[in-house]
């Protein structure tokens, strides 16, 4: 296998996962704005913030409207990151990479691009949002469950799912990140119940409403929240369920190449660090800390996955 | 109404039904135009969907286009095509035969039968490969020889492509989407299978593994890149085959071989079926400006330690100005008459012809000795005043730079309109595969057809379609 289709499929998978984490993102913040009453705060600066895009929003636009972070968001090409950048960015890939993909995988990202590319060559009107929103949830899922049910269990594939575990850990810490402050058990006292509003945005925002409910129950915590998407290996969004599918994929590869890369050290140290402190050693040591420190991480597990399977010359 | 002049493939000259087509036909009739065209949008959307397109040279991303495809197959019977394989297969081994020769005792020159200039001023004439032995002692293991019809007996060959012709994938995909689309011809209808090409086609890369090899050969094909035109079909094809889609900076010298960069480290590479072209191989040997190519691989193939296929410099067996001393080269390798006719050539580096070639300018196609793809060339009897008199000056100017042939009344297929059938020029690109083992050639090719009414160009890159050609077994 070549570093070079290495590289590529890993950043195609980084990029659909990053193009489904927006989707996810933007339908929070289109709920809560639909749902919120009071309109003193501005729910699209968090979202903007999350998806690490209000430095370069704030840069194009003096203050921040619905209509132009939703374009941002979707569809604008200077944000290399819009939802459109990502999935031509990850067909890209795709192309570069089209012989390591079965023909489902290939067709599944292309008809996704062909598609999108069409719906976003206008602006996008309130009420196409939800359809759109729809479209890009299940074409997210259409590459993953061709992915998963096509691909040979190979080397290959390994390198999928490192770029979209990367890829998803990052999102998901820089999602709590965003709104660590309202998950600090000294905010509200121990027990209680959190805002409404900023516990439902946390949770859709990483499609863990349904699952926290089924293992929680209806008492929203601080406590259990964070818990539950920082600790719970049972969640597929939260850090160290990430951490566990990494660690698993670079021992795969390990196991294959018969050496032991760099990459495989660096995230046993997040895997045992998470096997062996419970969440309220997290908030002790301060969960903004971790949260910092866990993305700094994932940056440099990057560099160390493209250094150590060669991914450039 | 057919054209009694213009020999048409499913009608004849006479509007009389032609036997091949006759169950194609009960079919047609049976069918609702309406359906049919919406099955010819399926099958583009399916075309975009599988990326099934070609990038048009220096646009953006955004221009990959489509190459029109046309759902009424061309249809050749068992025997037409016992017989045009046969003329190939001759030829096939004339140019190997000829390429051999030429970069070592050039006997064809001593003999007398070409002019010593036309190969050593060549441009695709390489001093770098004279003595070289390559592995199998072949020069071109992939060839697609583009062929031209005017009656139901009389084919002739117009090129024969011996570098790097494209055009197979979509020979494969064509098929795929007519199987798909119209399952039924294919059960009633004995159509030859041509899906064993790809691995046809690594069996005959492999078949050339140099000395330096051990175990089983590995193969590459190696592509210009992504922006290339025919991208895809680089990719097709390493994917059909099951080997690595290199580039040149995926590419290195490592021990005396050329090395791809796996994510295990360097690889040898024993048979690269590469997709460049031979100035763009290797920046030491050849041109120095290139970012593309591998420094120092020609040393390396010189040395036994890589096949590359095609070989460099078989370009001197397909050049137009060669091109002309064709029928010569057959019988001077084979010791045969050349079964699969010449067109008639003037070159015009010659001055008898030069002047034939002026006089009669409204009758004749002018190409570009080196020209390619349907560029730089003048089809006389549909050019207008001014054309005429700017080929006049380009001729004078450099006439060497010329060849001229008489129009040919190029046959006709059917293609599918909004109002039905309609006939369209065509020709045919059937692919060769060389190896020690023999040649083979896939049942069938590549149709190419002209969309617009009269047109003469059937090129993709000036608008020309593609359609399923089949090959009847009896």
């Amino acid at each position: 296998m070549l570093g070079k289709t290495a590289n590529g499929l890993y950043w195609m998978y980084r990029y659909i996962e990053r193009a489904g984490s927006l989707a996810r993102l933007i339908e929070t913040g289109q709920r809560i704005s639909l749902t919120r009453t009071d309109t003193g705060s501005n729910e699209w600066h968090s979202v903007l913030e999350s998806a690490g895009a209000l430095h370069g929003f704030m840069s194009q636009h003096e203050e921040v409207t619905q209509e132009a972070a939703l374009d941002w968001l979707l569809r604008s090409t200077e944000n290399s990151s819009s939802v459109l950048c990502c999935l031509s960015a990850a067909r890209h890939n795709a192309r570069i990479v089209r012989t390591a993909l079965t023909p489902d995988v290939w067709e599944a990202i292309n008809g996704f691009y062909i598609d999108i590319k069409k719906r976003l060559a206008r602006k996008v009107s309130d009420r196409d949002l939800p359809a759109l929103l729809d479209m890009l949830h299940q074409k997210t899922a259409l590459v993953a469950g061709a992915t998963n049910s096509t691909m040979l269990r190979n080397d290959l594939y390994d390198f999928t799912q490192l770029g979209t575990f990367v890829e998803r850990g990052d999102n998901t810490a820089r999602i709590l990140d965003v709104k660590y402050y309202v998950l600090l058990p000294s905010v509200v006292s121990v027990g209680s119940s959190i805002d409404n509003v900023q516990w439902e945005t946390i949770l859709r925002s990483l499609s863990a409403h349904g699952g926290f409910r089924m293992q929680h129950g209806n008492t929203f915590t601080a406590r259990e929240i964070t818990d539950f998407l920082v600790l719970d290996r049972r969640m597929p969004r939260s850090l160290a369920f990430c951490a566990a599918k990494l660690c698993e994929r670079l021992e795969f590869l390990s196991a294959e190449y018969s050496t032991f890369p760099k990459s495989l050290g660096l995230v046993r140290e997040i895997t045992d660090y998470y096997s062996r402190h419970s969440i309220d050693e997290v908030f002790e040591a301060g969960l903004h800390e971790h949260l910092q420190w866990i993305i700094g991480f994932f940056a440099q597990l990057s560099r160390q996955i493209e250094i150590d399977f060669r991914f450039y010359e | 109404m057919t054209d009694s002049r213009i020999f048409d493939e499913m009608l004849g000259r006479k509007d009389v039904l032609r036997p091949p087509y006759k169950r194609f036909n009960q079919w047609f009739e049976n069918e609702d135009p309406k359906q049919l065209r919406a099955k010819q949008r399926e099958a583009e959307a399916l075309f975009r969907l599988t990326g099934i397109t070609f990038n048009v040279y220096g646009r953006a991303e955004a221009e990959e286009r489509l190459i029109p495809f046309d759902l009424i197959p061309r249809i050749i019977t068992a025997r037409e095509w016992e017989k045009l394989s046969r003329g190939i297969e001759q030829r096939v081994r004339a140019i190997n035969a000829f390429l051999y020769d030429i970069y070592h005792r050039q006997e064809i020159i001593r003999a007398g039968r070409i002019p010593e200039e036309m190969i050593s001023r060549n441009a695709a004439f390489l001093p770098q490969m004279l003595g070289v032995e390559p592995a199998g002692g072949i020069y071109t293991h992939i060839l697609g020889i583009d062929l031209v019809r005017t009656d139901s007996n009389q084919f002739y060959v117009l090129e024969d492509n011996a570098r790097t012709p494209s055009g197979v994938s979509y020979m494969l995909e064509n098929r795929e989407t007519m199987l798909q689309m119209f399952p039924e011809l294919f059960l009633q209808n004995r159509v030859r299978s041509i899906s064993a090409y790809p691995s046809d086609l690594h069996r005959s890369l492999a078949a050339c593994a140099p000395k330096a090899t051990s175990g089983n050969p590995t193969v590459a094909v190696m592509t210009p890149g992504i922006y290339n035109s025919a991208y895809y079909e680089h990719a097709f094809l390493a994917d059909q085959m099951g080997v690595e889609l290199v580039e040149s900076q995926d590419l290195r010298i490592v021990d005396g071989r050329v090395a791809m960069r796996t994510t295990q480290g360097y690889k040898p590479i024993d048979v690269l079926y590469r997709r460049v072209d031979d100035e763009y191989l290797d920046p030491l040997n050849f041109n120095p400006e290139s970012s593309l190519g591998v420094p120092g691989m020609m040393d390396v193939y010189r040395a036994g330690g890589i096949t590359i296929a095609n070989a460099p410099g078989t370009g001197i067996a397909d050049d137009k100005a060669i091109y002309s001393y064709m029928d010569d080269i057959v019988e001077f390798y084979t010791g045969e008459q050349p079964l699969l006719k010449n067109v008639p050539t003037w070159r015009c580096a010659e001055p008898d012809a030069l002047a034939y070639v002026l006089d009669n300018l409204t009758e004749l196609v002018v190409k570009e000795v080196h020209g390619s793809g349907g560029y730089g060339m003048l089809i006389g009897p549909a050019a207008s005043k001014k054309e005429l008199e700017q080929f006049t000056r380009k001729l004078k100017a450099r006439p060497s730079n010329y060849i001229a042939q008489p129009t040919l009344a190029l046959s006709t297929v059917p293609i599918f309109t909004q109002r039905g059938l309609a006939p369209r020029h065509v020709d045919l690109r059937p692919f060769v595969l060389v190896s020690p083992q023999g040649v083979k050639i896939t049942p069938g090719g590549l149709t190419r057809v002209a969309l617009k009414k009269g047109s003469l160009v059937v090129n993709s890159s000036q608008g020309g379609g593609t359609k399923d050609t089949w090959v009847l077994e009896d």
